[in-house]
């Protein structure tokens, strides 16, 4: 059954809306590959020859830049790790001369050390028109008033998105995180359209506008949210568009790429990465083969055109899927799906990687169980068993056993169609597993390091 | 349904299958003051369902809910049988005979006669169908043994 949410979302899907640059964004995907090809070629040489540390690294790899021919030599290429920022701090990978570099970004290292990010002018260019794209394709552009409630600073979210919504026209409030009452105010006093911003500070801030006895919905004119930094799901779509009237679209990028760079279009189909400036790859995390279409693996992403601080393969240990088939908002370039976790989440069983967002996934999808799980993994003679408990929901009535062991199996077949190896699956009671605040921990391995 | 007077609420509880869960179940039982005439356990993969006839159902819902245990009545009819060979015979035939399901039954015996429990698909049509081969229907108030 539809309700009105969702029939609203599914026609916000079927906007159809004027690309940032068409001849970019719908260009034939076998032009975008000889294109992608160039900047990478050129990416290779210009490393090579500047970076001390990557050609030592091509080198140890056995590889030299004559040896890149086609797109797909770049599995060649040695990977780029967050620990050789870390190790190579402050500037050690920079290849540009130092007065080229026009801005520097740091991200806080929660462990260990900080990373530092240099950009050229053109880094910063490609970056404000990456996001602007973006922008575009979700409908905002001249005549927009965007808020920008991400941290500016250090912290790439505030001013990625600010100069990606100036490049496409838009009036921006640079608002930044805190002072949310005067951020009400602003939105409600400015007109405020478009707000990007933490999902977790968007539901902050309705919380707050109620407060203050301000509706969202009625008393402003805020209609979409540019959401992003941290995870989000679905069914928080469904509630900020339920609650608030917001629109909201996923942002992904890291600081190592350069900041937020990709969004959602209106299509929902996930992020649309610019095959012009990045180079895709989803990846098996331990044997590095390339994933098929839709099949998930490691986001592996390549800046084909950064100059300041090159990125090549960089391993984002973001869960992912790609998509080659164009898009139904017309653009060609290849989809990554909407993140899934992370590659330390993975599991193993019985050499299949099954991610705990999947399951989460599922279980989602199946109204005669609750939300709320837990993963037990062990190992029965020779042979990985995953075991998922999950609770019934609140509020259900048990009678019969033939009902019950016909909930059981279905939670187990669909856990098998999604995961592609058996789970078994044991139902208990609502309320009996533990409750997570913040970072869940729902998986137990019990098997022993072989 | 014209039968109503004859319905006698059962409370059904999921429980996993594990040591101690009958006990918490117990427990609340007698906190609330809740006692029970009869009961059984049918059990399955790792859960099982726990049936049981109180004498204060609604308190007995009410506690368990409020424990957050899940719970729920159900419907069944008791038939008082002559605790003596045959005595099940008469009833479960008529039954099959007029193509009447038993879903589940369990039974209980007292001082002088045996009570059985029965939980059917038609319940409406099975009081009929009893009465008429008769065997006597117990009504709620009914189902303590006299002599208690």
């Amino acid at each position: 059954m539809k309700n009105e949410t969702d029939v609203r979302i599914a026609s916000q899907r079927r906007r159809q809306l004027r690309p940032f640059d068409a001849r970019i964004e719908e260009m034939p995907l076998e032009n975008l590959e000889k294109l992608q090809f160039r900047y990478l070629k050129k990416l290779v040489y210009q490393v090579y020859s500047f970076s001390p540390h990557y050609r030592e690294r091509m080198k140890a790899n056995g590889v030299h830049p004559d040896d890149i021919t086609c797109l797909s030599d770049i599995t060649k290429l040695p990977f780029m790790y967050k620990e050789d920022l870390r190790n190579q701090y402050p500037t050690g990978l920079v290849v540009s001369l130092p007065e080229e570099l026009v801005r520097y970004h740091v991200s806080s290292g929660t462990t260990g050390k900080p990373t530092v990010v240099a950009y050229t002018q053109k880094d910063i260019d490609l970056w404000a028109e990456s996001v602007a794209r973006g922008l575009t394709s979700i409908g905002l552009g001249r005549g927009d008033v965007i808020q920008i409630s991400y941290g500016y600073g250090l912290f790439t979210g505030g001013l990625g998105l600010h100069y990606g919504a100036e490049r496409i026209g838009a009036t921006v409030v640079p608002a930044s995180v805190g002072n949310t009452e005067k951020q009400i105010e602003l939105i409600q006093d400015l007109e405020v359209t478009a707000i990007a911003c933490t999902p977790s500070y968007l539901m902050h801030l309705g919380e707050v506008a109620q407060a203050m006895g301000v509706s969202i919905k009625d008393d402003t004119k805020l209609k979409t949210a540019v959401v992003g930094a941290e995870p989000w799901s679905e069914e928080m779509r469904r509630r900020l568009y339920e609650l608030y009237g917001i629109s909201a679209y996923d942002i992904y990028g890291t600081s190592e790429l350069s900041g937020p760079l990709f969004t959602e279009c209106t299509a929902m189909e996930g992020f649309h990465p610019w095959g012009d400036i990045v180079y895709c790859e989803v990846l098996e995390p331990e044997s590095h083969t390339q994933m098929p279409d839709g099949e998930r693996g490691e986001l592996v992403v390549t800046m084909l055109q950064k100059e300041g601080l090159p990125i090549i393969r960089y391993r984002t240990g973001d869960i992912s899927a790609i998509h080659h088939e164009q898009c139904r908002c017309k653009r060609t370039h290849p989809r990554i799906e909407r993140l899934s976790g992370r590659v330390d989440d993975m599991l193993i069983i019985r050499g299949i990687n099954v991610f705990p967002s999947q399951i989460e996934h599922t279980l989602l999808g199946l109204s005669e169980v609750g939300d709320n799980f837990m993963i037990e993994v062990s190992r029965q003679g020779v042979l990985d068993a995953l075991m998922v408990k999950v609770e019934l929901p609140q509020g259900f009535s048990p009678d019969k056993l033939e009902d019950l062991i016909t909930i059981k199996r279905h939670v187990e077949r669909e856990l098998r169609n999604s995961l592609n190896v058996a789970a078994g699956v044991e139902l208990v009671e609502f309320g009996s597993l533990p409750r997570f605040e913040g970072k869940a921990k729902r998986v137990i391995d019990l098997r022993e390091t072989v | 349904m014209k039968n109503n007077a004859y319905l006698i609420k059962q409370i059904s509880i999921f429980s996993e299958n594990k040591p101690g869960k009958l006990a918490h179940v117990a427990k609340v039982f007698q906190d609330a003051n809740v006692n029970m005439m009869s009961f059984s356990i049918a059990e399955a993969e790792g859960f099982g369902v726990i049936r049981a006839l109180v004498d204060k159902p609604e308190m007995a819902f009410s506690s368990l809910s409020k424990k957050g245990i899940h719970v729920a009545y159900t419907d069944v009819i008791a038939v008082r049988m002559k605790n003596q060979p045959g005595g099940l015979y008469e009833v479960a035939a008529a039954l099959a005979e007029a193509a009447v399901n038993i879903e589940y039954s369990y039974a209980f015996a007292g001082c002088h006669q045996a009570t059985l429990i029965l939980r059917v698909d038609d319940i409406d049509a099975a009081i009929d169908i009893i009465q008429k081969s008769g065997a006597y229907v117990l009504k709620p108030e009914e189902l303590l043994c006299p002599c208690e």
